[in-house]
């Protein structure tokens, strides 16, 4: 038997759900059956281990990771950091968080991206960092910028980080998206507005961290990211005895 | 005693198109900043069971290929251990991950991974599964991640009395079946409409 505690179930009401027309590639990919709901087993709890041998020296600053020798992509220089917490607040440790972004113009580096603003020669547009003991996560980068995508109409996405997070048991798995305080994009975004309480979206919206800002360099960024922890069970048990 | 408010786990957003980047930035031509695509090579020299070959497509609602999906499988090693779970760094666990990510290809759709047959592993109440790969779909259009697991038509006894299987109906059930064709498991994914592939919720 699995030898760890079983995670709380996922929210289904915070999480976006399958089929949300205003954001049209999910009407043909989105499944019409409901899901299975299947107990955690060992598959569910554990899940793949990656150490810090597999990160190289510039993994976590994409401002010098794809750049050449003696220059810089341009854009703003930010730091974005902050902690990667299960539900009741732990750190979780030794996490492999993947991150991947437009360049300062909103350009992905990627064949499928024709947007007419340019590639940037000195920006590859990813990067990766593992937790340290307490959770925390820091990596540099320049803001993203924003973009238009086809969806019909004048549809824009705000600047955005995307995020691949791996916790420690596979059930855990999680990609999802971060933006920037204060993006007049984000109310306007069919993707953002999957998500249907605004609570949950300032969940996946950085705060600018002045406290953080190295002066005459970068400014900071903060962003927790949460991912299911623990379900309650004997404290929550006697609350519902009352 | 106060109680602690519990926090909410980060909502999921899509992948989007560009999921590559992050993931496998080597498969689209980012070369030189990671030394390889992780995930890609599951087995080596001292990994230890049957070598297979799975290899399938994903169609969406309009029976059309997705050609923008990443997968990743979690499966246990042949004697039907999960990495980590005999501790980290153990024998196991150097030589087999249990997890492997591969795109499907942005032409053809396809997807394959090199691996092994798992073995069985207890269900939550201690009852032994059938042979079985968890795998995880992301893709634009995909607002969060999509959970189904593979299951071997060559194990018709373990099959038959699988915990998750047997609480299908056997149209349902079939969805999740690899049939063994050309030495290869084929298992093609559909997201919506007929045959519409069984997902989970763990």
């Amino acid at each position: 038997m699995a030898d760890r505690p079983m995670l709380s179930n996922r929210d289904a009401d915070w999480h976006p759900e399958a089929f949300t027309p205003a954001y049209r590639s999910s009407i043909l990919r989105s499944p019409k059956q409901k899901l299975i709901t299947l107990q955690q087993s060992a598959g569910d709890l554990f899940g793949p281990v990656f150490g810090h041998d597999v990160l190289g020296p510039l993994d976590g600053d994409l401002i010098k990771n794809f750049a050449k020798s003696g220059e810089s992509p341009i854009g703003e220089r930010i730091l974005v950091h902050g902690y990667l917490l299960d539900e009741i607040g732990k750190g979780i440790p030794g996490a492999l968080i993947e991150v991947w972004q437009a360049n300062a113009g909103g350009r992905y580096r990627h064949k499928n991206d024709d947007y007419l603003a340019p590639l940037d020669p000195n920006f590859g547009g990813c990067g990766r960092v593992i937790t340290d003991d307490n959770g925390y996560y820091s990596f540099r980068t320049i803001k993203p910028g924003p973009y238009p995508w086809p969806n019909g109409g004048n549809d824009w996405r705000p600047a955005h980080i995307h995020y691949s997070v791996f916790g420690s048991g596979f059930a855990q798995r999680l990609i999802t998206q971060m933006y920037f305080e204060g993006d007049p994009h984000i109310k306007r975004c069919p993707i953002v507005n999957t998500i249907k309480d605004p609570a949950a979206i300032d969940q996946l919206t950085a705060k600018l961290d002045m406290e953080h800002t190295v002066p005459m360099d970068l400014r900071a960024y903060r962003l927790d990211v949460i991912l299911r922890g623990p379900r309650s069970t004997l404290f929550e048990n006697k609350l519902e005895g009352n | 005693m106060s109680q602690k408010v519990r926090l909410k786990e980060s909502p999921s957003q899509t992948a989007g198109p560009y999921v590559h980047i992050g993931c496998m930035p080597n498969f689209v031509g980012i070369p030189h900043v990671y030394a390889a695509d992780l995930g890609t090579q599951m087995i080596g020299d001292e990994t230890t069971g049957e070598r297979i070959e799975i290899v399938g497509c994903i169609f969406d609602g309009a029976g059309e290929l997705v050609k923008d999906a990443m997968i990743e499988i979690w499966q246990a090693d042949a004697s039907g251990n999960y990495a980590g779970q005999n501790g980290a760094g153990s024998q196991e666990n150097r030589e087999f991950s249990g997890w492997g990510r591969q795109p499907v290809d942005l032409e053809t759709g396809q997807f394959i991974f090199q691996t092994i047959k798992p073995g069985r592993v207890p269900y939550a109440d201690g009852q032994l599964q059938a042979p079985h790969v968890t795998i995880w779909i992301v893709a634009r259009g995909i607002n969060l991640g999509l959970s189904t697991r593979l299951y071997f038509s060559d194990e018709a006894s373990a099959n038959a009395n699988d915990p998750v299987l047997s609480s299908l109906d056997e149209a349902r059930a079939s969805t999740l079946m690899a049939g063994l064709k050309d030495g290869q498991y084929q298992f093609d994914i559909r997201l919506q409409g007929e045959h519409e592939t069984v997902f989970f919720d763990v």
